[in-house]
């Protein structure tokens, strides 16, 4: 009985959330596999990825007649969690749009919101215990270059105070207009290069960045991460 | 009946059998008069207003046993109170700098728990934000309990008690990060002290000798502009021109920071409880109320960040020492000190 009410009310169903957001993390063209394959760096310096988990927030859609924000929430995508590699629960208005928006990070207001359900649990160990705030961006790993114990590298990268603020907005044009129906899922499917966190404009070496913990070290991580973003489909 | 009288003789009725254990336990009941925000009408709009943390009996019971737990620490051997004594205002008598799970020592004087309602940020550098998240900083340090918050989870889900007082306080039994930090908050935001001698004077119900008179008017040329009454603080930072202890080379706000002008400044603290939370300052090294008024009177060290209002105290006479001292103690309440609401009474039964 319920399948067939499922059945019959299948075309006139208005999804309530009709958006998936889907990353898809690499190494330049390599896939991201934890603990697994050697990568390079720009200056040729091998890396393994142990962790690489990061926040987007505050996700809005243009369309030509403006800005549709997504009632603010955060997402945490982490590699080792495969479900959170999908956004999901997003839902916007049926239209043509054109870009979406989302911040790489949480915005200043939530870093001083205390206790937060959901992505900004402090149980998600993205939040500085001494120096409230969230943490944006982990990448953790190991490179033969690093003179940390166990050659280990780690960038814990956030920070929402001038001047050492990690916040950076980010916006992906679509390659044409993209029709979003609520009676469709539409799915976005985005690439993340983590090889763009370690170059351009600051080449990271190893041997000199085995870890930056603080917000005050973050700037020359955070000014890489901008361009780490590219959509590869929308179906 | 002065309550602290009270809790005497009905602990001594109780164990004659004079008194029936569910008499005993109704002192320690929190109804809803109990968890009502009230303050006295001089005092500021507070920061922190329960708006989105709804109090009630229920949460605040819950908050007060985790504060009391040993549970939130790795090894189940320190609780929140272990370091944060109610009977000195929450803070640590007698302990210059903490002391944590496996005997470690902290590197700073652990401060009162009052008034955090008011409060803008916490600790002594100011490095927490916001009073809801103040509980994770000692439980995930690892020379304080150590521990990590998915692990308290989890030994609290497996706790049936614990169980069953999230199901009363939030109508279903999941156990969230969230709910143990705003339960907490309950517990501690509710700590205010606003009952001293001193208070009683604001509202004309009480008076202050000659002796504290004069404390008071020099308190306000010289100390007040930090030191803000009514809370005592004026929620900011500075170097109050301490000489830095090479041992600790604690460097303050500037950590949190990294701006060269707060170097060695630190969290303006509230001066209310003062007989009873030493020692004193970041590092503890002042025993008594005397040494700290010794030390802005001749033995200030001027560094680069010192603070100009400190420099200018000047040298204060014997006489003038004597009547600040004098002064400060109208700043005990009593009323805070013993308020039943605050005492553990899972800790009373096991005696
Ligand atoms: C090992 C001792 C220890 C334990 C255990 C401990 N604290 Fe503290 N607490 C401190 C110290 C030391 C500070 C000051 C730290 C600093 O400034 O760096 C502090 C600061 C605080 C403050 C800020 C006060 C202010 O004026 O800024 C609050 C609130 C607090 N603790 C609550 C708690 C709670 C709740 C718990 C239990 C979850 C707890 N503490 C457990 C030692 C401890
Ligand atoms: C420039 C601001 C400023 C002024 C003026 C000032 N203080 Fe302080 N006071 C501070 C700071 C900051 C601390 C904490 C310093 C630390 O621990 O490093 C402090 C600490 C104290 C403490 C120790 C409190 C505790 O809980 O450990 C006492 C007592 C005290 N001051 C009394 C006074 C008195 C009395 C005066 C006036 C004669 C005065 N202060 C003037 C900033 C000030």
């Amino acid at each position: 009985m319920g399948s067939l009410l499922i059945l019959i009310g299948f075309p006139f169903m208005v999804f309530s959330q009709n958006v998936n957001l889907r990353f898809q993390n690499k190494v330049g063209d390599l896939p991201l596999i934890i603990d697994s394959v050697n990568y390079k760096n720009e200056l040729n310096q091998d890396f393994t990825i142990s962790k690489f988990k990061f926040y987007i927030s505050n996700v809005s859609f243009k369309n030509t007649n403006g800005t549709t924000t997504v009632p603010s929430t955060s997402f945490l995508i982490d590699q080792e969690d495969s479900l959170s590699l999908s956004t999901n629960s997003i839902s916007i208005p049926s239209g043509i749009y054109s870009s979406i928006e989302f911040i790489l990070g949480v915005d200043s207001l939530h870093n001083v919101s205390g206790a937060q359900p959901g992505a900004l649990d402090v149980v998600n160990a993205m939040f500085w215990t001494w120096n409230s705030g969230y943490i944006f961006m982990k990448l953790e790993g190991n490179s033969s270059f690093s003179n940390s114990p166990g050659h280990f590298f780690e960038y814990h990268i956030g920070g929402f105070k001038e001047p050492y603020n990690a916040i950076r907005k980010i916006k992906l044009t679509f390659d044409q207009p993209v029709e979003i129906s609520k009676h469709k899922l539409t799915d976005i499917l985005i690439n993340v290069n983590v090889l763009e966190i370690l170059q351009h404009p600051n080449s990271i070496d190893f041997s000199k960045n085995s870890s930056i913990v603080e917000p005050f070290q973050s700037n020359i991580v955070s000014d890489n991460y901008e361009d780490i973003f590219s959509i590869i489909n929308i179906k | 009946m002065n309550k602290r009288i009270l809790i005497v003789f009905l602990i001594i009725t109780s164990s004659l059998g004079m008194l029936s254990l569910d008499q005993f336990e109704d002192i320690f009941k929190i109804t809803k008069k109990d968890v009502k925000l009230i303050y006295p009408t001089y005092f500021p709009k507070p920061s922190y207003s329960f708006s989105s943390n709804k109090l009630s009996p229920d949460k605040f019971v819950l908050g007060r046993k985790l504060f009391y737990d040993e549970i939130l620490s790795k090894d189940n051997t320190v609780s929140c109170a272990t370091c944060h004594e109610r009977i000195a205002a929450f803070a640590h008598i007698d302990h210059k700098l903490s002391h944590g799970i496996y005997a470690k020592i902290g590197t700073r004087n652990v401060p009162p728990i009052q008034n955090l309602i008011w409060r803008t940020s916490f600790m002594w550098d100011g490095g927490v934000n916001h009073i809801e998240i103040q509980p994770l900083s000692p439980i995930e340090n690892p020379i304080e309990m150590d521990e990590k918050m998915s692990n308290v989870l989890l030994k609290l889900k497996n706790d049936p008690i614990y169980v069953s007082l999230f199901k009363k306080a939030y109508k279903d039994s999941e156990i969230t990060s969230e709910r143990v930090f705003k339960s907490l908050t309950q517990f501690m935001g509710l700590m205010i002290s606003s009952n001293s001698r001193y208070d009683k004077f604001i509202q004309q119900k009480d008076t202050l000798s000659k002796m504290e008179m004069n404390g008071l008017t020099l308190y306000r040329a010289k100390c007040a502009s930090c030191h803000t009454e009514p809370l005592f603080t004026n929620n900011g930072f500075a170097n109050n021109g301490l000489k830095v202890d090479p041992s600790l080379n604690d460097e303050g706000r500037y950590n949190i920071t990294k701006n060269e002008k707060d170097k060695y400044a630190f969290t303006i603290p509230s001066l209310r409880n003062i007989e009873m939370t030493y020692p004193y300052m970041h590092d503890g090294r002042f025993k008594k109320i005397m040494d700290v008024l010794n030390f802005y009177s001749e033995g200030q060290n001027h560094n680069a960040t010192v603070d100009q209002r400190v420099t200018s105290i000047g040298k204060l006479s014997v006489q003038e020492k004597k009547e600040l001292n004098t002064f400060l103690l109208t700043l005990t309440d009593k009323t805070f000190l013993y308020d039943r609401r605050f005492i553990d009474p899972d800790y009373v039964f096991s005696r």
